[in-house]
């Protein structure tokens, strides 16, 4: 049993071995889909500050309730600001994708599974990183995202980073930002970074909803497979007591 | 080989566990299964409760709207088809609804929360084609009393305004009233009971 | 062995169909050696893996919608509308890469104990034309989602045809049915993936296990047990599958479905190599991805495609990858099956062939840069290296054996 349980795990060497780390260098967001509290004040910020451009459009609201434990009144109060939008409806906003070309340059993506795409790491570092840039439409750059088209919607929260360089060899590398005081804005910058860890928590519970429960189930499915096992085992053992 | 060393009690004792604990996993994976059948999210957002405007709707006038999928039919009845519906209880197959084709609260003589608005599924309850309106006109080839009521062209069943169906017709029982309930004087949600979330 | 007509309701059937007989056949009265070892759980494992992907492939085809508009958004609507949809979704894109675990592992297993020497030559093409339809079952699987990878992991693999000589260009567009692949070679391959490929699948398979009982099964020590009979005309070597490997493979099953369930339940993306993140976005004809990998299972033929340098070539090479695998049995002139019994340079040979395969599948998931590439032409030279060596070292008696014993061990 010993051995075989070994030679398994040395089947799926290779595949440990291929599995790639997702690349660049990112901040880690931490995400936890059993984490109710965060996930219910990330899709708060989800509504009040994405939500403008960017859909969700195959998350319905009334499952985010379910999930999160929210009464479906809740919902409508505190998530739902698009008139005759119903509990049931998708998560969808008003603005056409030609409208968002006029506006931003670039159309806004569907964020229902943006999380799953890219990684929460990079969605969370991507929050952190804008920084001023007089040269861009908006005024504003993005450490991950290079000429970025959106606004920093979320400058009143943040306030505005200036860059931070440092010189490497000559050239001037831009390794981080910094917010001055003069430009800070209504939270601290680690009540930001919590904020912003809120919303990619969302953002991943949206591009993955049942997540949680499959881990939940999971244990007991496994649990149920060890006494299968042990059953089938002890079964295994008293006929082959004629083979030996 | 050789069964000679062979404890079949305890042979039997565990073909018969393992059996029962596969058998239980087995049941287990059925589900998912079985659940994948029931209506989704889409079906279920579908099939959500509709609301009605009946603020504009006239004596004997009939609005069709869909629940479901289904025709339901929200009409506002005149006083005299009011008062018409008592005169009609020997002509009817169940006139005090006592079969449990309508909520509780629309179990009385106008089968309705208000006597004038009247909320029916419009489907015949025969086989399920959807009968036609006839407000005054009496249906051709029907010789009965009649106060104005629906008329089902597939097999020739009638009802009368409160959806009642007549004896002597292939439909067996009274057209269905919905859950329903009024959100204001104006508003009627259809598919759902008052205060049920 | 002596058949009783029994009575009751199985005499019945018996009568009309022939229910026991075949049951005996089989399973109650065929005789499989007793010194089966790990390796031979994957035979049971990889049938049970064909009936859960018949099964929850069934339930998917449910909800799925074929079309360029609608399939992506059908697998969301799969995933997060329908009742439990998500489980049978990821039972299936786990029980895709499940299958390849198990079939590998299968395959090697008759090259460590010689299963496919004489006389199981048919029984091994059998097999390798099994692994061929799953293979082309996986690709056309692996499109249906409708996501960037599937949409230009299908790009590339199709315009291979495209690299042959005088009819390529017109085979790719015949394959497409269209100059871009686009909803018209959706729909056809759907049409194989659900019906086409799993019925030759499942025919072949069957043809599989008539062979195998027909010939009899090898084992660990690759001796025939058919030689030693008792007195009742049963190897002596022999026990009954039921209930004797019935049970035990009851066991390997408990084990495979806990790690079946860990991938599942814990990691179905297995950290995006049995679903790869570029395929949570729409096909889009005009954006490739930054980076395309073919799914882990095709990585080590798409590695040997990018090592030679010619597109024809390449095609060539991984063709001839996979047929080589055909004529394995007739480039074996080995006196002994078992790699127990068999040459030290043997031994070492199939190592290096396994590490080799797995450096292959490694690089086939990396960006061609050029120490890859090299790394590729390695990895080839030894893949197609194996089977020259194999040829001259049996053909012509440069193989040291050591005797093979005239009864099975149990080790």
């Amino acid at each position: 049993m010993r051995k075989f349980l070994l030679t398994l795990t040395l089947a799926l060497m290779p595949g440990l071995l291929l599995a790639a780390p997702s690349g660049g260098n990112y901040m880690s967001a931490n995400v936890d889909p059993h984490d109710k509290q965060s996930l219910q004040r990330g899709a708060k910020l989800f509504a009040n500050y994405c939500m403008a451009c960017h859909e969700a459009s195959l998350m319905r609201y009334q499952r985010i309730g379910q999930d999160l434990g929210l009464s479906d009144d809740l919902v409508e109060q505190f998530l739902i600001f698009t008139p005759d939008t119903q509990i049931h409806d998708v998560m969808t906003n008003a603005m056409t994708e030609e409208d968002a070309e006029q506006w931003f340059g670039a159309p806004a993506p569907d964020l229902t599974l943006y999380a799953r795409r890219h990684g929460p790491d990079r969605l969370y570092t991507f929050l952190n990183g804008f920084y001023r840039d007089d040269n861009q439409r908006w005024g504003v750059n993005n450490t991950v995202v290079t000429g970025v088209s959106m606004p920093h919607v979320l400058q009143s929260l943040q306030g505005m980073p200036e860059p931070v360089y440092e010189e490497s060899n000559g050239d001037r590398v831009l390794v981080g930002t910094d917010v001055p005081e003069e430009a800070a804005g209504s939270v601290s910058q680690a009540e930001y970074r919590a904020m912003m860890r809120d919303l990619t928590n969302f953002l991943d519970y949206v591009a993955e909803p049942v997540k949680a429960e499959r881990e939940r189930l999971g244990y007991r499915v496994l649990i149920f497979l060890f006494i299968f096992l042990v059953v089938a085992y002890l079964l295994k053992r008293e006929y082959w007591k004629d083979v030996h | 080989m050789n069964q000679d060393g062979a404890d079949t009690s305890r042979r039997r004792f565990l073909t018969a566990a393992t059996t029962v604990v596969g058998g239980v996993g087995a049941a287990f994976l059925a589900v998912p299964f079985i659940s994948y059948w029931r209506p989704s999210a889409k079906a279920m957002a579908a099939g959500a409760p509709v609301e009605v405007d009946i603020s504009q709707l006239e004596p004997g006038q009939l609005i069709n709207v869909s629940w479901r999928g289904n025709p339901v039919w929200v009409f506002r009845r005149t006083e005299e088809t009011v008062e018409n519906l008592e005169r009609l209880a020997d002509q009817l197959r169940d006139p005090d609804s006592e079969q449990t084709q309508q909520p509780e609260y629309a179990r009385n003589l106008h089968r309705s929360i208000k006597p004038d608005v009247m909320v029916l599924v419009g489907l015949c309850t025969h086989l399920g084609c959807s009968p036609l309106f006839r407000p005054d006109s009496r249906p051709q080839g029907m010789e009965r009393e009649w106060f104005g009521g629906f008329f089902c062209p597939c097999h020739g069943s009638f009802f009368d305004l409160a959806g009642r169906v007549y004896t002597g017709v292939p439909a067996p029982l009274n057209l269905e009233v919905p859950p329903h309930y009024f959100i204001d004087d104006d508003t009627v949600l259809i598919g759902e009971e008052e205060g049920a979330a | 062995m002596s058949e009783t007509k029994s009575g009751g309701l199985m005499g019945w059937i018996d009568d009309r169909f022939p229910a026991t007989k075949m049951w005996n056949e089989h399973v109650g009265q065929y005789y499989a050696p007793k010194n089966f070892n790990f390796w031979y759980y994957f035979g049971s494992l990889a049938l049970l893996v064909l009936v859960i992907q018949i099964l929850s492939g069934i339930w998917l085809t449910m909800n799925y919608k074929p079309s360029g508009a609608e399939a992506f958004e059908s697998v969301e609507y799969i995933m997060r509308d329908v009742q439990w949809g998500w489980l049978i979704r990821y039972i299936h894109t786990t029980g895709a890469s499940a299958f390849f675990v198990v079939v590998y592992l299968h395959m090697f297993r008759a090259l460590l104990y010689g299963s496919y020497q004489k006389p199981r030559e048919l029984l091994w093409i059998f097999g390798c034309l099994i692994y061929v339809a799953l293979m082309a079952e996986a690709f056309m699987g692996y499109m249906l989602p409708w996501g960037q990878m599937s949409y230009w992991g299908a790009q590339v693999i199709i315009n291979l045809f495209g690299a042959i000589p005088v009819i390529g260009p017109d085979l790719a567009q015949w394959v497409r049915g269209d100059f871009v692949i686009s909803e018209i070679t959706l729909n056809r391959f759907f049409a194989l993936h659900v019906v086409g490929v799993p019925l030759a699948i499942i025919f072949l398979v069957v043809a599989h296990i008539l062979a195998l009982h027909e010939v009899g099964s090898n084992n660990p020590d690759g001796i025939d047990i058919k030689k030693n009979k008792d007195e009742n005309g049963h190897p002596k070597d022999g026990i009954t599958f039921h209930p004797y490997y019935s049970v035990k493979d009851l066991v390997g099953v408990a084990v495979f479905l806990i790690f079946f369930s860990i991938v599942l339940f814990f990691m179905p993306d297995f950290f995006g190599l049995f679903i790869e993140p570029p395929n949570f976005e729409p096909a889009n004809p005009q954006v490739t991805p930054d980076h395309i990998a073919p799914v882990w299972y095709f990585a080590p033929y798409y590695a040997i495609l990018r090592a030679i340098p010619d597109s024809f070539g390449g095609v060539v090479a991984m063709g001839a990858a996979i047929a080589i695998l055909f004529v394995l049995p007739w480039l074996d002139r080995g006196k002994v099956r078992s790699i127990r019994y068999r040459g030290l340079s043997f031994k070492i040979a199939l190592m290096i062939f396994a590490a080799g395969f797995v450096l292959l599948g490694y690089l086939g998931t990396q960006p061609a840069t050029e120490l890859n590439t090299l790394w590729s032409r390695v990895g080839t030279v030894i893949y197609f290296g194996y089977f020259i060596f194999l040829f001259v070292y049996t053909a012509f008696g440069m193989e040291k054996t050591k005797p093979v014993p005239e009864r099975v061990t149990m080790k």
